[in-house]
């Protein structure tokens, strides 16, 4: 019983970590749906867009010379939200905002298609196969809770929570205080009264669009320093897990999508620690099934009723 | 209040987050009975119908139609049993025709077995033989049947409307609820909706509960009125003593 | 025209910004490093291509709003017949005088058909979107694999159980999930067929794993096998008992024309579906589930009928896949395999009959191309997504519905 204490510590902090990245991009999801109302399903393969320019990103600096860590990494950073922040201003532009107003059944389609083909767009660019990402965040910090396990709290790791911690606060400030961010809210609350009221609702929706890029590329560099391989199917997978973070969470509500991140994070490595690791998607798969269908309104959701 | 009501509505309320749209509305519709709830806009006429007729579910309160307890049923339920209504804003099948959309009404009436409709039985083919009979009895009845083969979007408002009643009616129901009839229409028009809802209670043995704006009808064709504000009731009565009632001049009565 | 030169610069810029880290610097494994490799030509092209788009585009919009170009006309039921017998026509002269790829290439026309047909039941005429489709594809597969790798079961005597596990699914699925909105409905549906998927591939005991089952046999006819000699000993084959020589291509037109039988058997249910009471209701609730729900139809029990019908379908089809291949094994029935079948819905018109025909043909025309260009195939079809959706979301050949209609001399009475 004295391995439980830091086995279950180890899968705490793996939990939070992965979590971290989910709610990175559940964000961009929620910040869509509750503006636009629709789901962006392409939204993924931003984020994986976002671990392949960060990645390229890193190696170009470290092709003239390279610098300082800390350095590099913002400087990847940086790089990889700008050029996924564009990605995402143009997917909404092209393949989303000629068809506001159409039945729902047809954003859905387009999404989808942006999906598909961003997905072999990368594969064709970038190749299919996994590709492996330098490890420039080398150990971290272990300390022992007793028992022969020592738990393992890696710099890598420690990064992505504190980066998406600082990201959140930045976020929720923003929301609350800025005009833009003000903006966001009234859109997402009564779209045709924003517009009564003068508010740019294009740029709101661009601006959204681009948020939840951005941060779903932060979520893509510092995967690829986690995990050490990217591919461009990542984008497939966690994108849906991310989604069902969002709606547990509650679909539309940002500090929700925060929360549901976080917590799938943690029951999927609990799951995956103690039941059969093959078996990890089919958890973060059924737990989105039951969500939905017992849950809808998530967490932290608003139960809207339709106006008959 | 009696055991032979159609329709009994006690204690209503309907909450929606902290908003109340409706609190403490009480009342009941006698068989072939024409009761029409008025009063101004956001007064939560609307969220009553939709309280009785099962597309929302209310808060607290009783709905009891025709001796049994429909409250929080579920639309079709509730359409199922015998309360059809009309909406707002019209909902025809547009893209469908006249003739369609009175067909889909009988979908409950049909016989609906996959394997008889796939093999076109001969039962199957009877029923569809009567329910495009009852069709044109019912465009008939509203003056529609020239319009049969029309696409229900196309025609005038006027006739949409009509439409749109006789869909319910091809229901057989036993309590019709018109959401706003006479929005939209001119004249001449509301004359011949007075007249119709007047033979469908006479013929068709129905009682109606009436939301409207244009007082002239309401008070022509209304056996008795309730009126609310703010989602509360302010008076129950017949149209005459409604209309001499302080209270309701106070709080509304548009022009006569 | 500055305005047109500035935001066609502007859209060019942005394209090379994006393309240069994907397309522009490639990342090369060097051992344990990476490199970069620069490769520019793509990215000139995009960008030009870009540019003279956004130029180009007030001008193309202009011209093509008045004119009905490249909209085909919609048929009327008379000449859909005639469309449905040239089809009919076509396919049989393929049978008699099709080379070997050719009838291999029909087969899967057949199935995917077949697969085309169901989605269309489920997206066209319930307007659910399934994306998890491909799981009930699987399943009639799967079945016919194991029933007959364990018990021994044939071909016809594996179907009806293919069927029917199908349509279960589709029912338990349904069930809890169709009363979700769309989007929800889509995503639940995709994790439905991403599981079924894993559990394929997993459950190795049961269902074989990543490679799957093989020896499927293939299709007897009426209980005579279709080989060179009989497989049991004393047994007749077809070709025995008929007196003809035995020739390997007869068992590939035998499926073939299996496979057609079975799509009419799905055009005729369809075409069916659409005149009954069922059809009319699910047309109505498309177009207005509230009006419908007011009239006493329970939109949610449409829908479960529609999916579990879809879901048969997908099953029978699965079933002829396995006779096809003569294996099942997890990736043939991936998610990208219910794009296929939606993009050959979405092409050829949601709810159109023709249309999601001609739609199943022409994608089975897009895989059995060239492998120099199969690489491309997914980007493709991403992009035909998008662009029908934008361009022309009812498809390719929408046709209307045969509405039911009184005499001209009844209706003025």
């Amino acid at each position: 019983m004295s391995e439980f204490i830091p086995q279950f510590t180890q899968q705490l902090i793996n939990g939070l970590s992965v979590g971290a990245i989910y709610a990175l991009i559940a964000i961009g999801y929620t910040m869509v749906y509750g503006i636009v109302g629709m789901i962006n399903f392409a939204h993924g393969e931003i984020y994986m867009i976002g671990a392949y320019v960060g990645l390229v990103a890193l190696t170009a600096f470290a092709a003239v010379g390279g610098g300082p860590l800390p350095l590099m990494l913002a400087g990847a950073l940086i790089l990889s939200a700008v050029i996924t922040g564009i990605y995402g201003y143009a997917v909404e532009q092209v393949a989303y905002k000629p068809l506001r107003g159409a039945p729902r059944l047809v954003p859905l389609i387009s999404a989808l298609g942006v999906s598909v083909f961003l997905t072999n767009y990368v594969g064709l660019g970038q190749g299919a196969r996994d590709v492996a990402v330098p490890a420039l965040l080398y150990g971290g910090w272990s300390f022992n809770m007793g028992g022969t396990f020592a738990v393992n709290f890696s710099y890598s790791r420690m990064l992505i929570i504190f980066v998406t911690v600082i990201l959140m606060i930045g976020l929720t400030l923003f929301i609350k205080h800025s005009r833009l961010g003000q903006a966001c809210r009234a859109c997402s609350q009564d779209m045709a009264m924003a517009n009564l009221l003068g508010i740019d609702t294009n740029k709101v929706i661009s601006f959204t669009f681009i948020l939840g890029a951005v941060l779903a590329a932060v979520g893509g560099v510092l995967i690829g320093q986690a995990t050490g391989k990217i591919n461009p199917f990542i984008g497939f997978i966690f994108g849906l897990k991310a989604f069902t973070a969002a709606v547990l969470g509650g679909i539309g509500s940002i500090p929700g999508a925060m929360l549901g991140g976080f917590l799938l994070g943690l029951v999927e490595t609990f799951a995956q620690g103690y039941l059969l690791s093959e078996y990890k998607d089919v958890v973060s798969f059924g737990l989105l099934i039951l969500v939905l269908l017992f849950w809808p309104t998530g967490l932290l959701g608003k139960n809207t009723m339709e106006k008959v | 209040m009696s055991p032979k009501d159609v329709l009994h509505v006690s204690g209503l309320r309907m909450e929606f987050g902290g908003l109340v749209a409706v609190d403490g509305i009480s009342f009941a519709v006698g068989p072939e009975e024409i009761f029409a709830i008025i009063g101004p806009n956001g007064a939560g006429k609307t969220t009553v119908f939709n309280c009785v007729s099962g597309f929302y579910k209310p808060t607290s309160g009783h709905v009891v139609f025709a001796g049994e307890a429909i409250t929080g049923r579920s639309s079709h339920e509730v359409a199922r049993r015998g309360i059809v209504r009309t909406f707002q804003n019209i909902r025809l099948f547009k893209n469908m025709t006249v003739l369609e959309n009175l067909l889909v009404g009988q979908h409950q009436q049909v016989d609906n077995n996959f394997l008889s409709g796939l093999l076109a039985l001969p039962r199957y083919r009877r029923m569809e033989r009567e329910a495009l009979a009852k069709a044109l009895f019912w465009l008939d009845r509203v003056g529609l049947r020239e319009f049969a083969n029309r696409q229900a979007g196309t025609l005038a408002y006027g006739h949409q409307r009509r439409l749109e009643i006789a869909r319910c009616m091809i229901t057989d129901p036993r309590l019709l609820l018109l959401d706003e009839p006479a929005a939209g229409l001119n004249p001449q028009e509301k004359i011949d909706l007075q007249r119709m809802i007047d033979r469908l209670r006479r013929e068709n043995h129905i009682a109606v509960l009436l939301i409207e704006h244009d007082m002239r009808l309401v008070m022509d064709v209304s056996d008795r009125i309730l009126v609310m504000e703010y989602g509360r009731p302010i008076a129950t009565d017949t149209p005459e003593r409604i209309q001499k009632d302080e209270r309701v001049i106070k709080a509304y009565l548009g022009e006569d | 025209m500055q305005e047109n030169i500035k935001s066609a610069l502007i859209a060019a810029v942005l394209t090379a910004i994006m393309m240069l880290p994907i397309f522009g610097m490639h990342l090369e494994q060097e051992g344990l490093n990476l490199g970069l490799s620069y490769h520019w030509k793509w990215i000139v092209i995009a960008c030009s291509a870009v540019f003279c788009a956004q130029l180009a585009r007030p001008y193309v919009m202009k011209a093509f709003s008045g004119s009905s170009l490249l909209s085909l006309p919609a048929l009327n039921p008379n000449q859909q017949r005639v469309a449905f017998g040239v089809l009919l026509v076509a396919a049989l002269a393929l049978a008699a005088f099709g080379s070997r790829a050719d009838i291999s290439i029909g087969q899967l026309a057949m199935i995917y058909i077949i697969l085309a047909l169901g989605l269309n039941i489920v997206v066209g005429f319930a307007g659910l979107l399934n994306l998890g489709y491909a799981g009930f594809y699987a399943i009639g597969g799967y079945t016919f694999a194991l029933l007959n790798r364990d018990l021994g079961f044939g071909f016809w005597q594996s179907l009806p159980f293919a069927a029917g596990l199908a349509a279960l699914f589709g029912l338990v699925l349904g069930f809890p999930v169709l009363r979700l909105r769309g989007d929800y409905l889509a995503i639940v549906t995709l994790g439905f067929g991403e599981i079924i998927r894993i559990l394929a591939r997993n459950l190795t005991d049961l269902t074989g794993g990543p490679d799957g089952i093989s020896s499927i046999p293939k299709p007897t006819v009426f209980g005579y096998e279709m080989a060179r000699r009989a497989s049991e000993e004393g047994a007749q084959t077809f070709h025995q008992m008929m007196g003809w020589a035995y020739n390997t291509s007869h068992m590939e037109v035998y499926l073939y024309l299996i496979g057609i039988v079975f799509a009419i058997g799905a055009i005729a249910i369809s075409v069916r579906l659409s005149r009954m009471p069922m059809g009319r209701a699910l047309e109505a609730m498309r177009e207005d589930e509230i009006a419908c729900r007011s009239l006493g139809i329970n939109p949610t029990g449409l829908k479960l009928a529609a999916f579990t019908l879809g879901a048969m379908f997908a099953g029978i089809a699965g079933s002829l896949f396995a006779a096809r291949q003569g294996l099942v094994n997890p990736e043939s029935f991936s998610f990208v395999e219910s794009v296929f079948i939606l993009v050959a819905v979405v092409v050829g018109g949601m709810g159109s009959l023709l249309g999601v025909i001609v739609g199943a043909i022409l994608i089975v025309c897009l895989l059995s191309m060239g492998s120099d260009l199969a690489e491309y195939r997914m980007l493709y079809f991403g992009l035909i997504l998008v662009v029908m959706m934008i361009w022309r979301p009812q498809g390719l050949l929408p046709v209307g519905r045969r509405h039911v209609e009184v005499a001209p001399g009844e209706v003025s009475s």
